[in-house]
């Protein structure tokens, strides 16, 4: 297993958003959180990398295991170098597109050539290269919202990361860059642990090996898609799919 | 009925200050010269040329931006990306406020009480220099936090995501998307020391020879007008001046919205 979550708690301001959950991550699949909105799933992916340290009203309790070894143990920069994060709309930096894929390496020190092939490379491996290659120079924000998505993927893919999380990173966009994203998840996840939360289940059954179904802060489902979306255990579980589907 | 108010207001505030900018360029810009701007100044500026105050002008206003712009802009990167959300932040905030709408006379009072006595710098360059950085501190903290607070959580976020630790997400993250709004704050700044005259006449002295230190008198424009209006001087001079001020303060403003909207694409 590629993350182990244990017994992780979360409050807003002392308000519970996760309730002791427990789930662990396994490398080279992609996870997905699914649930009703305000279920929580967004807030265990933020724990992840320890978004929640940027925010002081929010307390997190339990513990994340990368590889074994405690995330809190790690400088949040470390971790979020391995742990890479896509959000839910585009956020590219007000730069050109050369220099937001190198961002992330250029912080570590890497400079020069070996810098031109890994934004080339990241640019690869987020399918973006062909539609930018000759434009690396202009500004990221001239980019339609889904070459703007990947380019944030290439970005993350940038620092090598070993997890990627996303973050509904695709719910802005418009269903022929839903596909492209889907089938970069699909690509990706022969290199690396994905965890995506997805309004989606139709995405989630797509690109799912794993999901985990949320309700009311609390981890409901586990499984295979097809026994989770199918096979409800849980009350709980089997309202949210009624509705959800 | 209600937008055909607003566009006569509107249209009214329009041709006042128009007319008065007009007014200044059509009696001043006859009278200005090239050896109005570039010879020395005679008879306590009621004769030859505006070197010494021009001389003067960019002295001092440009020396204060120099120092009020790092400071200013440490200040309010402090306040908006790392001060708590506290009450004594809040407190903080306030008295920044309250401090930028203190009369310039005050600043200048104390600047001169300040500088020139206590730290026994005189009427100087260095003083009024000093005077108006501290005059322009909370205008300049204020429009910079602004224009970090318009950034997005998301571009914040963005940069924590990928390693970069606060300061690098400043540096490299908040501040180019920042720089628009930091840009017109600078210049607006620029353009009100420019026009300002109490401050400076309470520290820079009056003296209209070229200066040669810091810590020589002297007189820029705002004040040379004011100084000149009082002498009772030759019309056409006084609005001669009045032309090279508005000239100046007319080429930041319109420097500030035009490198304003060219940093935002």
């Amino acid at each position: 297993m590629k993350l182990r979550i244990e017994q992780l708690t979360v409050d807003y301001g002392g308000n519970p958003v996760l309730h002791g959950v427990s789930l662990a991550i396994p490398d080279r699949q992609v996870t997905a959180l699914i649930g009703p909105s305000g279920c929580g799933k967004s807030t265990l992916l933020r724990a992840l990398n320890r978004m929640h340290d940027l925010y002081p009203q929010i307390r997190v309790g339990g513990r994340v295991l990368l590889d074994g070894r405690d995330v809190r143990r790690l400088a949040p920069e470390e971790l979020r170098a391995r742990v890479g994060m896509v959000f839910q709309r585009p956020n590219p930096f007000p730069m050109s597109i050369w220099a937001n894929v190198a961002f992330g390496p250029s912080l570590f020190g890497l400079a020069g050539r070996e810098l031109d092939h890994l934004v080339e490379r990241s640019l690869q491996g987020a399918s973006l290269w062909s539609e930018v290659k000759d434009r690396l120079d202009q500004d990221a924000r001239g980019l339609s919202g889904g070459q703007q998505q990947r380019l944030c993927i290439a970005r993350a893919l940038a620092l090598e990361p070993e997890v990627l999380l996303m973050d509904e990173p695709s719910s802005a966009l418009d269903p022929g860059s839903t596909r492209a994203i889907e089938e970069l998840i699909l690509a990706l996840k022969e290199r690396l642990a994905i965890v995506l939360v997805t309004h989606s289940m139709a995405q989630a059954g797509r690109v799912a090996d794993h999901l985990a179904l949320f309700v009311g802060g609390r981890l409901m489902e586990e499984g295979r898609p097809h026994e989770v979306l199918g096979r409800p255990r849980t009350e709980a579980a089997r309202q949210f799919l009624t509705h959800a589907t | 009925m209600m937008r055909a108010v607003l566009t006569a207001i509107a249209l009214l505030v329009v041709g006042v200050v128009g007319g008065l900018i007009g007014l200044v360029l059509v009696k001043g810009l006859p009278g200005v010269s090239g050896s109005l701007l570039w010879s020395a100044a005679e008879r306590l500026g009621e004769a030859g040329g505006l070197r010494p105050v021009l001389t003067s002008t960019v002295v001092i206003v440009g020396g204060a931006i120099l120092l009020v712009v790092p400071i200013g802009l440490s200040a309010a990167t402090w306040l908006q990306e790392y001060a708590p959300p506290s009450l004594w932040v809040e407190q903080v905030r306030r008295l920044i406020e309250a401090l930028a709408g203190i009369p310039s006379v005050l600043y200048g009072l104390f600047g001169f009480s300040l500088f020139a006595v206590g730290l026994g710098w005189g009427w100087s360059h260095l003083t009024a220099m000093a005077t108006l950085a501290l005059m322009l501190l909370p205008m300049v903290i204020q429009t910079g936090a602004e224009a970090l607070r318009t950034v997005p959580d998301e571009l914040r976020e963005g940069a924590r995501a990928l390693g970069a630790t606060r300061w690098e997400t400043v540096r490299y993250s908040l501040f180019p998307a920042a720089a628009p709004g930091i840009v017109t704050g600078v210049l607006l700044a620029l353009g009100r020391a420019l026009g300002e005259s109490a401050a400076v006449l309470l520290t820079a002295g009056g003296d209209l020879r070229q200066p040669q230190s810091l810590l020589d008198q002297g007189r820029p424009l705002a004040a040379h007008l004011y100084h000149l209006t009082i002498l009772d001087a030759d019309p056409n001079r006084i609005w001669a001046t009045a032309a090279v001020l508005v000239g100046l303060v007319l080429i930041v403003q319109l420097t500030a919205s035009w490198l304003g909207a060219r940093l935002q694409r």
